[in-house]
């Protein structure tokens, strides 16, 4: 299932003002494939995401998911939100299920499929615990697990590792990586960490400051089957580094 | 464990200790200095009363039978005020969260009924619902649920926004972000507004008693006083101090119970 954006365009009314967020954003995702979006902060990359997820209806272009016009949210997308958003009052176990309790599929399948993936992911003991009983890392597991418990054919990260130390976000974006490959997910990661879109994605779209246009798209062919943390000591992520932070501080 | 944490343990019990024998020697010794300032004249004991009238009195109210009309009575009409408005005052603030449009057209009638001093009201209630009881309870309950809409309101308001948009993500309907996010993530906010409305369900209790009854401590302390019964008003004072006492921890221990349920639940 791909993503398909075409001149998608999005401009917020309020009391005080027009504020155009986005201007032409064209560009799409391929079935399987893992794609970063960088941007100056503010530049409506987070927009950008709840558009895809049908949270909020672009004013002009269209958004296909599938070869279906996105109008509303649907179950073939997952939404990973900045921070973890766990649900402090809630145990680990009802956190993870949340979706399918949200979505009323609170059968023995989904739950047995959410078992798996508890275990598969070294978190089966701690179904029980609460959320502030977990490190870092451990919450951000269970936050895709969450979005992976109602089995989407997309996952939307937006800025999911911008709360953790930088030691921990290293080892955790490594490891929600693997998890996303090895889940076989179509996968739209939005950052403003460079190095963070290089190590992970497959491509990355430069987004420019507000009205956000696409500003540049590099394919990472070179770098493809090397894991993340290998990825940022090869000459190919040192050259892409410093053409896209080029690009980011440039002004039209 | 170290030396140094034994010291340090054992200082700190130390001082503990102090500070509750403190506490209890400041009571004894006002009391005291009550007692004997009113035996000696130094004071008018028929205006200060003493400690010993006030045990007596109380002994008194015990034997007759009174003393549990009166506390009954003015508990019962706080319990009642107290949940009412708490009640109303949530599900209010659950349909100004839910629509924008009624919170904003509301908005500037919530802000005069908050500024208010709901006390002023007592008398149109007597007039239109009666001087009995109902009045009492009409009267806490004015005073608390104010308060609690617009606490609860701000709560839900301050819901983290990445969640909600989580839950919507999910496909979730403004009832389930309601039941699933909004409302639980305000727990802490609904126990402190329990805690208030327990303070102020008293303050509209005693002021209707004040201003209608025939039974409660809020009569009893204007019927002493026009009486100049200073004993039954002092007595009745302290009544009151520790019926709010235990109200107040009853709160905090439904609050203690409530979290380890939810500990247990998940």
């Amino acid at each position: 299932m791909m993503i398909t954006l075409r001149q998608v365009a999005l401009t917020y009314q309020s009391p005080h003002g027009e504020t155009e967020a986005l201007r032409d954003i064209t560009f799409s995702v391929e079935e399987g494939e893992f794609v970063s979006v960088v941007g100056p902060s503010g530049c409506g990359k987070s927009t950008l995401l709840s558009v895809i997820a049908g949270l909020e209806t672009p004013c002009g272009g269209t958004v296909t998911v599938g070869g279906e016009t996105v109008d509303g949210p649907s179950a073939t997308i997952g939404f990973m939100p900045q921070r973890d958003g766990l649900f402090e009052w809630r145990s680990i176990w009802n956190n993870v299920t949340l979706g399918l309790q949200v979505r009323r599929l609170t059968d023995d399948e989904h739950f047995a499929h959410v078992r798996q993936l508890l275990a598969r992911y070294d978190l089966a003991d701690f179904a029980d615990k609460r959320p502030s009983e977990l490190s870092g890392g451990m919450r951000q597991r269970c936050a895709l697990i969450r979005t992976l418990a109602t089995d989407p054919y997309i996952l939307l990260l937006d800025e999911p590792f911008s709360a953790l130390d930088y030691q921990t976000r290293l080892s955790v974006s490594a490891d929600i990586h693997d998890i996303i490959r090895r889940e076989h997910k179509t996968a739209l990661l939005v950052t403003h960490d460079i190095a963070e879109a290089i190590s992970l994605s497959d491509r990355i779209v430069v987004l420019s400051q507000r009205p956000a246009v696409v500003r540049s798209v590099h394919c990472l062919d070179e770098l493809r089957g090397i894991p993340p943390l290998e990825r940022r000591d090869t000459a190919v992520f040192h050259t892409v580094f410093n053409t896209v932070w080029k690009e980011l501080n440039a002004v039209d | 464990m170290t030396e140094q944490r034994k010291r340090y343990l054992r200082r700190r019990r130390r001082y503990t200790v102090c500070i509750q024998i403190g506490r209890v020697l400041l009571l004894v010794a006002a009391l005291a200095l009550w007692e004997i300032a009113a035996r000696l004249s130094l004071v008018d004991p028929f205006i200060v009363s003493s400690p010993s009238r006030v045990v007596a009195t109380l002994a008194t109210l015990y034997t007759s039978g009174d003393l549990w009309l009166h506390l009954g009575t003015s508990c019962l009409e706080t319990v009642i005020g107290f949940v009412l408005g708490t009640l109303l005052g949530t599900a209010v603030a659950v349909c100004l969260w839910w629509s924008e449009t009624l919170s904003r057209l509301l908005d500037p009638y919530l802000v005069v009924l908050g500024a208010l001093p709901k006390t002023a009201l007592g008398p149109i209630f007597i007039v239109w619902i009666g001087a009995g009881t109902a009045s009492i309870v009409a009267m806490a309950l004015a005073i608390s649920v104010v308060v609690t809409i617009m606490n609860m309101h701000v709560g839900f308001l301050s819901t983290d926004k990445q969640k909600i948009r989580l839950m919507r993500s999910f496909g979730a309907t403004r009832g389930q972000i309601l039941r699933f996010l909004v409302f639980p993530a305000n727990y802490d906010t609904l126990f402190n507004t329990f805690r208030v409305n327990v303070g102020l369900s008293w303050v509209g209790v005693i002021m209707g008693e004040f201003l209608v009854s025939k039974a409660g401590l809020g009569y009893l302390i204007v019927y002493g006083s026009q009486v100049f019964n200073m004993d039954l008003v002092m007595a009745t004072v302290l009544l009151l101090a520790i019926a709010a006492v235990v109200m107040y921890q009853g709160i905090l221990w439904l609050e203690r119970l409530f979290k380890k349920q939810l500990g247990v639940m998940g």
